[in-house]
Protein backbone atom coordinates (compact mmCIF):
# COMPACT_ATOMS: atom_id res chain seq x y z
CA UNK A 1 0.00 0.00 0.00
CA UNK A 2 1.46 3.34 -0.99
CA UNK A 3 0.82 6.32 1.21
CA UNK A 4 0.02 9.53 -0.57
CA UNK A 5 1.23 12.62 1.20
CA UNK A 6 1.26 15.88 -0.67
CA UNK A 7 3.83 18.55 0.05
CA UNK A 8 1.51 21.14 1.52
CA UNK A 9 -0.10 18.71 3.96
CA UNK A 10 2.65 17.51 6.27
CA UNK A 11 1.41 14.36 8.03
CA UNK A 12 3.13 14.94 11.35
CA UNK A 13 1.57 18.27 12.28
CA UNK A 14 -2.10 17.66 11.50
CA UNK A 15 -4.09 14.44 11.77
CA UNK A 16 -5.73 13.08 8.61
CA UNK A 17 -9.22 14.50 8.02
CA UNK A 18 -10.72 11.01 7.91
CA UNK A 19 -8.97 7.94 9.22
CA UNK A 20 -9.94 4.27 9.38
CA UNK A 21 -7.82 2.33 11.84
CA UNK A 22 -7.68 -1.48 11.91
CA UNK A 23 -11.34 -1.41 10.95
CA UNK A 24 -13.21 -4.70 10.86
CA UNK A 25 -16.90 -4.79 9.93
CA UNK A 26 -19.10 -7.86 9.71
CA UNK A 27 -22.84 -8.37 9.27
CA UNK A 28 -22.81 -12.01 10.35
CA UNK A 29 -19.89 -14.43 10.26
CA UNK A 30 -16.88 -13.49 8.17
CA UNK A 31 -15.94 -9.82 7.93
CA UNK A 32 -16.87 -7.63 4.95
CA UNK A 33 -14.12 -5.17 5.90
CA UNK A 34 -11.02 -6.80 7.38
CA UNK A 35 -8.40 -4.90 9.42
CA UNK A 36 -8.55 -1.94 7.05
CA UNK A 37 -6.30 1.11 7.47
CA UNK A 38 -6.89 4.23 5.41
CA UNK A 39 -5.97 7.88 5.97
CA UNK A 40 -7.49 10.67 3.92
CA UNK A 41 -5.90 14.11 4.07
CA UNK A 42 -7.79 17.37 4.36
CA UNK A 43 -9.14 18.53 1.02
CA UNK A 44 -8.40 15.32 -0.87
CA UNK A 45 -10.87 13.80 -3.32
CA UNK A 46 -10.48 10.03 -3.05
CA UNK A 47 -12.16 7.53 -5.38
CA UNK A 48 -13.10 4.31 -3.63
CA UNK A 49 -13.24 1.62 -6.30
CA UNK A 50 -13.87 -2.09 -6.46
CA UNK A 51 -16.35 -4.68 -7.61
CA UNK A 52 -19.83 -5.15 -6.21
CA UNK A 53 -19.51 -6.65 -2.75
CA UNK A 54 -15.96 -5.40 -2.22
CA UNK A 55 -17.13 -3.45 0.83
CA UNK A 56 -17.37 0.11 -0.50
CA UNK A 57 -20.85 0.85 0.84
CA UNK A 58 -20.04 -0.96 4.07
CA UNK A 59 -17.02 1.29 4.60
CA UNK A 60 -19.06 4.46 4.00
CA UNK A 61 -21.93 3.29 6.21
CA UNK A 62 -19.46 2.54 8.99
CA UNK A 63 -17.93 5.99 8.63
CA UNK A 64 -21.31 7.69 8.97
CA UNK A 65 -22.28 5.45 11.88
CA UNK A 66 -25.12 3.52 10.24
CA UNK A 67 -23.05 0.38 10.88
CA UNK A 68 -21.00 -0.31 13.99
CA UNK A 69 -17.58 -1.87 13.45
CA UNK A 70 -16.71 -5.17 15.08
CA UNK A 71 -13.22 -3.82 15.79
CA UNK A 72 -11.09 -0.78 15.06
CA UNK A 73 -12.26 2.79 14.76
CA UNK A 74 -13.04 5.77 12.58
CA UNK A 75 -11.55 9.19 13.33
CA UNK A 76 -12.59 12.56 12.00
CA UNK A 77 -9.83 15.16 12.20
CA UNK A 78 -8.28 13.26 15.09
CA UNK A 79 -11.55 12.74 16.98
CA UNK A 80 -12.65 9.16 17.66
CA UNK A 81 -16.22 8.68 16.37
CA UNK A 82 -16.91 5.32 18.02
CA UNK A 83 -19.44 6.63 20.54
CA UNK A 84 -20.84 9.42 18.36
CA UNK A 85 -24.39 8.76 17.04
CA UNK A 86 -25.21 9.12 13.34
CA UNK A 87 -27.14 12.36 13.82
CA UNK A 88 -24.22 13.88 15.75
CA UNK A 89 -21.53 12.86 13.25
CA UNK A 90 -23.12 15.18 10.71
CA UNK A 91 -22.84 17.96 13.31
CA UNK A 92 -19.09 17.34 13.41
CA UNK A 93 -18.94 17.88 9.65
CA UNK A 94 -19.25 14.36 8.29
CA UNK A 95 -22.03 14.13 5.70
CA UNK A 96 -23.13 11.11 3.72
CA UNK A 97 -25.16 10.86 0.54
CA UNK A 98 -26.30 7.24 0.66
CA UNK A 99 -26.81 5.03 -2.36
CA UNK A 100 -30.02 5.21 -4.35
CA UNK A 101 -30.86 8.93 -4.50
CA UNK A 102 -31.92 9.36 -0.95
CA UNK A 103 -34.42 12.14 -1.57
CA UNK A 104 -37.36 12.06 0.86
CA UNK A 105 -39.95 11.45 -1.83
CA UNK A 106 -42.95 12.76 0.14
CA UNK A 107 -41.29 16.13 0.71
CA UNK A 108 -40.81 18.88 -1.84
CA UNK A 109 -37.40 19.90 -3.15
CA UNK A 110 -37.54 22.97 -0.94
CA UNK A 111 -38.46 20.92 2.15
CA UNK A 112 -35.67 18.44 1.44
CA UNK A 113 -33.15 21.29 1.34
CA UNK A 114 -34.51 22.88 4.51
CA UNK A 115 -34.34 19.52 6.25
CA UNK A 116 -30.64 19.30 5.34
CA UNK A 117 -29.97 22.74 6.77
CA UNK A 118 -32.10 22.51 9.93
CA UNK A 119 -29.43 21.69 12.50
CA UNK A 120 -26.92 24.03 10.92
CA UNK A 121 -29.03 27.18 10.62
CA UNK A 122 -31.32 27.71 13.60
CA UNK A 123 -32.35 31.09 12.28
CA UNK A 124 -34.90 30.87 9.50
CA UNK A 125 -33.47 33.70 7.41
CA UNK A 126 -29.98 32.15 7.57
CA UNK A 127 -31.47 28.88 6.41
CA UNK A 128 -33.36 30.54 3.59
CA UNK A 129 -30.13 32.18 2.45
CA UNK A 130 -28.32 28.83 2.48
CA UNK A 131 -31.15 27.21 0.50
CA UNK A 132 -31.01 30.05 -2.04
CA UNK A 133 -27.29 29.52 -2.38
CA UNK A 134 -27.92 25.87 -3.24
CA UNK A 135 -30.44 26.95 -5.90
CA UNK A 136 -27.72 29.14 -7.39
CA UNK A 137 -25.32 26.20 -7.49
CA UNK A 138 -27.88 23.71 -8.72
CA UNK A 139 -30.05 25.77 -11.05
CA UNK A 140 -32.34 22.96 -12.27
CA UNK A 141 -33.52 22.50 -8.67
CA UNK A 142 -34.86 26.07 -8.52
CA UNK A 143 -37.38 25.37 -11.27
CA UNK A 144 -38.46 22.22 -9.43
CA UNK A 145 -38.49 23.66 -5.91
CA UNK A 146 -42.17 22.98 -5.25
CA UNK A 147 -42.15 19.50 -6.84
CA UNK A 148 -42.32 16.47 -4.60
CA UNK A 149 -39.28 14.18 -4.48
CA UNK A 150 -41.00 11.38 -6.35
CA UNK A 151 -41.73 13.68 -9.29
CA UNK A 152 -38.04 14.30 -9.99
CA UNK A 153 -35.87 12.57 -12.59
CA UNK A 154 -32.94 10.44 -11.50
CA UNK A 155 -30.46 13.21 -12.22
CA UNK A 156 -32.52 15.79 -10.35
CA UNK A 157 -32.78 13.50 -7.36
CA UNK A 158 -29.05 12.95 -7.25
CA UNK A 159 -28.49 16.68 -7.57
CA UNK A 160 -30.91 17.29 -4.69
CA UNK A 161 -29.23 14.66 -2.50
CA UNK A 162 -25.89 16.34 -3.12
CA UNK A 163 -27.21 19.86 -2.52
CA UNK A 164 -28.95 18.70 0.66
CA UNK A 165 -25.68 17.31 1.98
CA UNK A 166 -23.66 20.38 0.98
CA UNK A 167 -26.06 22.89 2.53
CA UNK A 168 -24.73 22.12 6.01
CA UNK A 169 -21.18 22.96 4.83
CA UNK A 170 -19.62 19.60 5.78
CA UNK A 171 -15.87 19.06 6.06
CA UNK A 172 -16.07 15.53 4.71
CA UNK A 173 -18.54 14.22 2.14
CA UNK A 174 -19.14 10.50 1.70
CA UNK A 175 -20.80 9.69 -1.62
CA UNK A 176 -22.12 6.26 -2.46
CA UNK A 177 -22.48 5.52 -6.19
CA UNK A 178 -23.85 8.90 -7.28
CA UNK A 179 -23.62 7.90 -10.96
CA UNK A 180 -25.83 4.83 -10.59
CA UNK A 181 -28.51 4.76 -13.29
CA UNK A 182 -27.72 8.23 -14.64
CA UNK A 183 -27.05 9.20 -18.27
CA UNK A 184 -23.33 9.77 -19.02
CA UNK A 185 -23.91 13.48 -19.67
CA UNK A 186 -25.58 13.89 -16.28
CA UNK A 187 -22.78 11.96 -14.59
CA UNK A 188 -20.16 14.22 -16.17
CA UNK A 189 -22.08 17.32 -14.99
CA UNK A 190 -22.35 15.96 -11.47
CA UNK A 191 -18.67 15.03 -11.25
CA UNK A 192 -17.58 18.46 -12.49
CA UNK A 193 -19.81 20.13 -9.92
CA UNK A 194 -18.36 17.95 -7.20
CA UNK A 195 -14.77 18.74 -8.13
CA UNK A 196 -15.50 22.46 -8.37
CA UNK A 197 -17.14 22.41 -4.95
CA UNK A 198 -14.20 20.54 -3.44
CA UNK A 199 -11.72 23.02 -4.97
CA UNK A 200 -13.70 26.04 -3.87
CA UNK A 201 -14.50 24.95 -0.32
CA UNK A 202 -11.64 22.62 0.57
CA UNK A 203 -14.15 19.80 1.08
CA UNK A 204 -12.71 16.32 1.59
CA UNK A 205 -14.51 13.72 -0.54
CA UNK A 206 -14.63 9.94 -0.34
CA UNK A 207 -16.40 8.83 -3.51
CA UNK A 208 -17.44 5.19 -3.86
CA UNK A 209 -18.04 4.43 -7.52
CA UNK A 210 -18.47 1.58 -9.98
CA UNK A 211 -18.02 4.12 -12.74
CA UNK A 212 -14.21 4.03 -12.55
CA UNK A 213 -13.45 6.42 -15.39
CA UNK A 214 -15.71 9.20 -14.09
CA UNK A 215 -14.50 8.81 -10.54
CA UNK A 216 -10.80 8.83 -11.44
CA UNK A 217 -11.33 11.83 -13.72
CA UNK A 218 -12.01 14.08 -10.74
CA UNK A 219 -10.13 12.26 -7.95
CA UNK A 220 -6.65 12.97 -6.59
CA UNK A 221 -6.23 9.44 -5.42
CA UNK A 222 -7.73 6.03 -6.17
CA UNK A 223 -8.17 3.30 -3.59
CA UNK A 224 -9.24 -0.11 -4.84
CA UNK A 225 -11.02 -2.44 -2.41
CA UNK A 226 -11.09 -6.18 -2.96
CA UNK A 227 -12.95 -8.41 -0.52
CA UNK A 228 -12.65 -5.93 2.32
CA UNK A 229 -8.98 -5.10 1.90
CA UNK A 230 -7.13 -2.35 0.09
CA UNK A 231 -5.44 -3.88 -2.96
CA UNK A 232 -4.25 -0.70 -4.65
CA UNK A 233 -3.74 2.83 -3.34
CA UNK A 234 -2.27 5.19 -5.90
CA UNK A 235 -2.60 8.67 -7.40
CA UNK A 236 -5.71 8.76 -9.58
CA UNK A 237 -3.78 9.84 -12.65
CA UNK A 238 -1.44 6.84 -12.35
CA UNK A 239 -4.36 4.46 -11.94
CA UNK A 240 -6.15 5.88 -14.93
CA UNK A 241 -3.00 5.83 -17.09
CA UNK A 242 -1.53 2.44 -16.21
CA UNK A 243 -3.19 -0.26 -18.36
CA UNK A 244 -1.65 -3.09 -16.31
CA UNK A 245 -3.05 -1.74 -13.04
CA UNK A 246 -6.43 -1.11 -14.59
CA UNK A 247 -6.53 -4.55 -16.14
CA UNK A 248 -5.48 -6.30 -12.94
CA UNK A 249 -7.73 -4.54 -10.45
CA UNK A 250 -10.48 -2.77 -12.29
CA UNK A 251 -11.06 -5.19 -15.17
CA UNK A 252 -10.92 -2.91 -18.18
CA UNK B 1 -86.21 16.03 7.14
CA UNK B 2 -86.01 17.20 10.75
CA UNK B 3 -84.63 13.87 11.82
CA UNK B 4 -82.14 13.95 8.98
CA UNK B 5 -80.78 17.39 9.88
CA UNK B 6 -80.46 16.45 13.54
CA UNK B 7 -78.79 13.13 12.79
CA UNK B 8 -76.45 14.68 10.25
CA UNK B 9 -75.31 17.46 12.59
CA UNK B 10 -74.84 15.04 15.47
CA UNK B 11 -73.04 12.67 13.12
CA UNK B 12 -70.56 15.36 12.08
CA UNK B 13 -69.79 16.17 15.69
CA UNK B 14 -69.42 12.49 16.55
CA UNK B 15 -67.41 11.94 13.35
CA UNK B 16 -64.89 14.60 14.27
CA UNK B 17 -64.22 12.84 17.59
CA UNK B 18 -63.69 9.56 15.73
CA UNK B 19 -61.51 11.45 13.24
CA UNK B 20 -59.39 12.84 16.09
CA UNK B 21 -58.88 9.38 17.53
CA UNK B 22 -58.16 7.92 14.08
CA UNK B 23 -55.67 10.72 13.50
CA UNK B 24 -53.91 9.76 16.72
CA UNK B 25 -53.54 6.22 15.33
CA UNK B 26 -52.20 7.64 12.06
CA UNK B 27 -49.65 9.81 13.91
CA UNK B 28 -48.31 6.82 15.83
CA UNK B 29 -48.32 4.62 12.74
CA UNK B 30 -46.32 7.20 10.83
CA UNK B 31 -43.89 7.79 13.69
CA UNK B 32 -43.29 4.20 14.76
CA UNK B 33 -44.98 1.86 12.26
CA UNK B 34 -47.07 0.42 15.07
CA UNK B 35 -50.83 0.11 15.36
CA UNK B 36 -51.17 1.05 18.99
CA UNK B 37 -53.83 -1.25 20.35
CA UNK B 38 -53.30 0.34 23.78
CA UNK B 39 -54.43 3.76 22.52
CA UNK B 40 -57.93 3.50 24.04
CA UNK B 41 -56.70 2.24 27.40
CA UNK B 42 -54.05 4.98 27.56
CA UNK B 43 -56.64 7.60 26.64
CA UNK B 44 -59.04 6.39 29.33
CA UNK B 45 -56.30 6.56 31.98
CA UNK B 46 -55.85 10.21 30.99
CA UNK B 47 -59.62 10.80 31.19
CA UNK B 48 -59.74 9.29 34.71
CA UNK B 49 -56.97 11.68 35.71
CA UNK B 50 -58.85 14.53 34.04
CA UNK B 51 -62.11 13.91 35.90
CA UNK B 52 -60.23 13.45 39.16
CA UNK B 53 -58.77 16.91 38.53
CA UNK B 54 -62.24 18.24 37.67
CA UNK B 55 -63.50 16.77 40.96
CA UNK B 56 -60.69 18.41 42.92
CA UNK B 57 -60.67 21.83 41.25
CA UNK B 58 -64.22 22.09 39.98
CA UNK B 59 -62.85 23.34 36.68
CA UNK B 60 -63.51 21.45 33.42
CA UNK B 61 -60.70 23.38 31.75
CA UNK B 62 -58.16 22.24 34.33
CA UNK B 63 -59.36 18.70 33.61
CA UNK B 64 -58.95 19.20 29.86
CA UNK B 65 -55.37 20.38 30.31
CA UNK B 66 -54.73 17.48 32.70
CA UNK B 67 -56.00 15.02 30.04
CA UNK B 68 -53.66 16.46 27.40
CA UNK B 69 -50.68 16.48 29.78
CA UNK B 70 -51.35 12.97 31.11
CA UNK B 71 -51.71 11.69 27.54
CA UNK B 72 -48.36 13.21 26.53
CA UNK B 73 -46.65 11.91 29.66
CA UNK B 74 -48.06 8.40 29.22
CA UNK B 75 -47.04 8.43 25.55
CA UNK B 76 -43.46 9.35 26.45
CA UNK B 77 -43.20 6.82 29.29
CA UNK B 78 -44.65 3.96 27.24
CA UNK B 79 -42.51 4.70 24.18
CA UNK B 80 -39.24 5.21 26.08
CA UNK B 81 -39.81 2.59 28.75
CA UNK B 82 -41.54 -0.14 26.83
CA UNK B 83 -42.01 0.03 23.06
CA UNK B 84 -38.44 1.20 22.33
CA UNK B 85 -37.12 -1.92 24.03
CA UNK B 86 -39.21 -4.26 21.88
CA UNK B 87 -37.49 -5.66 18.77
CA UNK B 88 -38.61 -3.83 15.61
CA UNK B 89 -37.79 -6.44 12.96
CA UNK B 90 -41.52 -6.93 12.38
CA UNK B 91 -44.48 -4.87 13.66
CA UNK B 92 -45.85 -7.90 15.52
CA UNK B 93 -43.87 -7.78 18.81
CA UNK B 94 -44.80 -4.11 19.33
CA UNK B 95 -48.48 -4.82 18.75
CA UNK B 96 -48.48 -7.77 21.14
CA UNK B 97 -46.80 -5.67 23.84
CA UNK B 98 -49.47 -3.01 23.23
CA UNK B 99 -52.24 -5.58 23.71
CA UNK B 100 -50.58 -6.68 26.96
CA UNK B 101 -50.50 -3.06 28.01
CA UNK B 102 -54.28 -2.79 27.47
CA UNK B 103 -54.81 -5.57 30.01
CA UNK B 104 -52.44 -4.00 32.54
CA UNK B 105 -53.96 -0.51 32.24
CA UNK B 106 -57.60 -1.65 32.28
CA UNK B 107 -56.98 -4.02 35.19
CA UNK B 108 -55.21 -1.20 37.05
CA UNK B 109 -58.17 1.14 36.49
CA UNK B 110 -60.55 -1.62 37.62
CA UNK B 111 -58.61 -2.10 40.85
CA UNK B 112 -58.43 1.65 41.56
CA UNK B 113 -61.87 2.82 40.47
CA UNK B 114 -64.06 -0.30 40.35
CA UNK B 115 -66.06 -1.71 37.45
CA UNK B 116 -69.06 0.67 37.44
CA UNK B 117 -69.74 3.47 34.94
CA UNK B 118 -69.24 6.79 36.66
CA UNK B 119 -71.62 9.49 35.46
CA UNK B 120 -69.79 12.41 33.91
CA UNK B 121 -71.13 15.93 33.55
CA UNK B 122 -70.61 17.69 30.21
CA UNK B 123 -69.39 21.29 30.53
CA UNK B 124 -72.26 22.51 28.32
CA UNK B 125 -75.91 21.54 27.92
CA UNK B 126 -76.66 18.45 25.88
CA UNK B 127 -80.18 19.44 24.85
CA UNK B 128 -80.21 20.64 21.24
CA UNK B 129 -80.73 24.15 19.91
CA UNK B 130 -83.96 24.40 17.97
CA UNK B 131 -83.77 26.34 14.69
CA UNK B 132 -87.09 26.98 12.94
CA UNK B 133 -88.69 24.15 14.81
CA UNK B 134 -85.93 21.71 13.91
CA UNK B 135 -83.59 20.44 16.66
CA UNK B 136 -80.04 20.83 15.35
CA UNK B 137 -77.04 20.59 17.66
CA UNK B 138 -76.61 20.69 21.39
CA UNK B 139 -74.24 23.31 22.82
CA UNK B 140 -71.97 20.43 23.84
CA UNK B 141 -71.96 19.06 20.28
CA UNK B 142 -70.98 22.53 19.10
CA UNK B 143 -68.19 22.66 21.67
CA UNK B 144 -66.91 19.26 20.49
CA UNK B 145 -67.09 20.43 16.90
CA UNK B 146 -65.09 23.59 17.59
CA UNK B 147 -62.43 21.88 19.72
CA UNK B 148 -61.98 19.01 17.26
CA UNK B 149 -61.71 21.37 14.30
CA UNK B 150 -59.24 23.61 16.15
CA UNK B 151 -57.05 20.61 17.01
CA UNK B 152 -57.21 19.28 13.44
CA UNK B 153 -56.20 22.67 12.02
CA UNK B 154 -53.48 23.01 14.67
CA UNK B 155 -52.06 19.60 13.82
CA UNK B 156 -52.18 20.44 10.11
CA UNK B 157 -50.17 23.61 10.74
CA UNK B 158 -47.75 21.81 13.04
CA UNK B 159 -47.00 19.08 10.51
CA UNK B 160 -46.93 21.23 7.39
CA UNK B 161 -45.69 24.64 8.49
CA UNK B 162 -43.21 24.08 11.33
CA UNK B 163 -39.66 22.75 11.36
CA UNK B 164 -40.71 20.21 14.01
CA UNK B 165 -43.39 18.98 11.61
CA UNK B 166 -40.88 18.76 8.78
CA UNK B 167 -38.66 16.58 10.95
CA UNK B 168 -41.61 14.46 12.10
CA UNK B 169 -42.70 13.83 8.50
CA UNK B 170 -39.18 13.08 7.29
CA UNK B 171 -38.44 10.69 10.18
CA UNK B 172 -41.72 8.90 9.51
CA UNK B 173 -41.01 8.01 5.91
CA UNK B 174 -37.20 8.02 5.78
CA UNK B 175 -35.67 7.46 9.22
CA UNK B 176 -32.19 6.53 8.01
CA UNK B 177 -31.80 9.47 5.63
CA UNK B 178 -33.21 11.78 8.31
CA UNK B 179 -30.55 10.66 10.79
CA UNK B 180 -27.86 11.29 8.19
CA UNK B 181 -29.21 14.84 7.91
CA UNK B 182 -28.92 15.36 11.64
CA UNK B 183 -32.55 14.81 12.60
CA UNK B 184 -32.80 13.25 16.07
CA UNK B 185 -35.11 10.48 14.92
CA UNK B 186 -35.48 8.70 18.30
CA UNK B 187 -36.65 12.01 19.78
CA UNK B 188 -39.11 12.45 16.89
CA UNK B 189 -40.56 9.01 17.63
CA UNK B 190 -41.10 9.98 21.27
CA UNK B 191 -42.70 13.28 20.25
CA UNK B 192 -44.95 11.36 17.86
CA UNK B 193 -46.13 9.13 20.72
CA UNK B 194 -46.69 12.13 23.00
CA UNK B 195 -48.72 14.00 20.37
CA UNK B 196 -50.69 10.92 19.48
CA UNK B 197 -51.54 9.95 23.05
CA UNK B 198 -52.51 13.54 23.82
CA UNK B 199 -54.88 13.74 20.86
CA UNK B 200 -56.40 10.35 21.76
CA UNK B 201 -56.92 11.50 25.36
CA UNK B 202 -58.73 14.60 24.11
CA UNK B 203 -60.96 12.54 21.81
CA UNK B 204 -61.89 10.21 24.68
CA UNK B 205 -62.51 13.17 27.00
CA UNK B 206 -64.89 14.72 24.45
CA UNK B 207 -66.69 11.43 23.89
CA UNK B 208 -67.28 10.23 27.45
CA UNK B 209 -70.08 12.68 28.45
CA UNK B 210 -72.18 11.54 25.46
CA UNK B 211 -71.80 7.87 26.35
CA UNK B 212 -72.90 5.77 29.33
CA UNK B 213 -70.25 7.31 31.55
CA UNK B 214 -66.67 6.69 32.52
CA UNK B 215 -65.29 3.18 32.95
CA UNK B 216 -62.07 1.42 32.01
CA UNK B 217 -63.76 0.32 28.77
CA UNK B 218 -65.39 3.62 27.76
CA UNK B 219 -63.13 4.17 24.74
CA UNK B 220 -63.09 0.60 23.43
CA UNK B 221 -65.84 1.17 20.86
CA UNK B 222 -64.22 4.47 19.89
CA UNK B 223 -61.01 2.55 19.20
CA UNK B 224 -62.82 0.04 16.98
CA UNK B 225 -64.53 2.83 15.03
CA UNK B 226 -61.33 4.87 14.72
CA UNK B 227 -59.33 1.82 13.71
CA UNK B 228 -61.91 1.18 10.98
CA UNK B 229 -61.54 4.79 9.90
CA UNK B 230 -57.74 4.63 9.89
CA UNK B 231 -57.84 1.51 7.72
CA UNK B 232 -60.51 3.12 5.50
CA UNK B 233 -58.53 6.27 4.99
CA UNK B 234 -55.14 4.60 4.76
CA UNK B 235 -52.97 4.44 7.87
CA UNK B 236 -50.53 6.93 6.36
CA UNK B 237 -53.10 9.56 5.49
CA UNK B 238 -54.17 12.32 7.92
CA UNK B 239 -56.73 13.59 5.38
CA UNK B 240 -58.07 10.05 5.11
CA UNK B 241 -58.52 9.95 8.89
CA UNK B 242 -60.50 13.21 8.83
CA UNK B 243 -62.80 12.30 5.94
CA UNK B 244 -63.12 8.68 7.06
CA UNK B 245 -64.07 9.87 10.57
CA UNK B 246 -66.80 12.13 9.20
CA UNK B 247 -68.18 9.35 6.97
CA UNK B 248 -68.24 6.79 9.78
CA UNK B 249 -69.65 9.29 12.30
CA UNK B 250 -72.54 10.25 10.02
CA UNK B 251 -73.11 6.61 9.05
CA UNK B 252 -73.33 5.54 12.71
CA UNK B 253 -75.82 8.23 13.71
CA UNK B 254 -77.94 7.74 10.56
CA UNK B 255 -78.14 3.97 11.01
CA UNK B 256 -78.79 4.37 14.74
CA UNK B 257 -81.47 6.99 14.12
CA UNK B 258 -83.33 5.26 11.29
CA UNK B 259 -82.73 1.56 11.95
CA UNK B 260 -81.76 1.28 15.61
CA UNK B 261 -78.54 1.27 17.59
CA UNK B 262 -78.02 -2.46 17.12
CA UNK B 263 -77.37 -2.01 13.40
CA UNK B 264 -74.65 0.66 13.73
CA UNK B 265 -71.68 -1.69 14.38
CA UNK B 266 -72.88 -3.89 11.50
CA UNK B 267 -72.96 -0.89 9.16
CA UNK B 268 -69.41 0.08 10.16
CA UNK B 269 -68.15 -3.46 9.58
CA UNK B 270 -69.98 -3.67 6.23
CA UNK B 271 -68.28 -0.44 5.17
CA UNK B 272 -64.89 -1.76 6.29
CA UNK B 273 -65.40 -5.00 4.36
CA UNK B 274 -66.45 -3.14 1.23
CA UNK B 275 -63.42 -0.85 1.31
CA UNK B 276 -61.02 -3.70 1.98
CA UNK B 277 -62.46 -5.57 -1.00
CA UNK B 278 -62.25 -2.60 -3.35
CA UNK B 279 -59.15 -0.77 -2.10
CA UNK B 280 -57.18 -2.89 0.38
CA UNK B 281 -54.66 -0.13 1.02
CA UNK B 282 -57.35 2.32 2.11
CA UNK B 283 -59.12 4.99 0.11
CA UNK B 284 -56.53 7.70 0.59
CA UNK B 285 -53.48 5.47 1.04
CA UNK B 286 -50.12 6.60 -0.18
CA UNK B 287 -47.72 3.97 -1.36
CA UNK B 288 -46.94 1.66 1.53
CA UNK B 289 -43.15 1.37 1.29
CA UNK B 290 -40.77 3.51 3.27
CA UNK B 291 -37.92 5.03 1.34
CA UNK B 292 -35.41 4.07 4.08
Amino acid sequence: MTEVVTENQPRRTSPPMLSFQSLTVAYTGSPVIDELNLDIQDGAVVALLGANGAGKSTLLRTASGLLAPRAGRVQLDGQDLTSVAVENRVRLGLAQVPEGRSVVTELSVDENLHLGGLWRYRDRSDRNAAVDQMYEMFEPLWRRRMSLGHELSGGERQMLSLARALISEPRVLLLDEPSLGLAPRVVAQLMTLLRETADRTGLTVLLAEQNVTSALSIADRGVVLGLGEIVVDAPAADLAADPALRQAYLGF
Amino acid sequence: METFVFLFATGVSRGLVIALFALSLVIIWRAARIINFAQAAMAIVAVFVAFTVVGLTGSYWAGLIAALATGALLGAIIERGLIRRVPHVTPLPGMIVAIGLVMVLQAGLGILFGPEHRPVQAPFSESPFVVAGIPVLSPYDLFVLVVALAVLVGLGLLFNRSTLGLQLRASAVAPEVSRLLGVRVPRMVTIGWMLSASVAALAALLLVPTELGLSAHSADILFVQAFTVAVLGGLDSPIGALLGGLIVGVLITMVTGYLGAGYAPLAVLALLTAVLLIRPGGIFALKEARTA
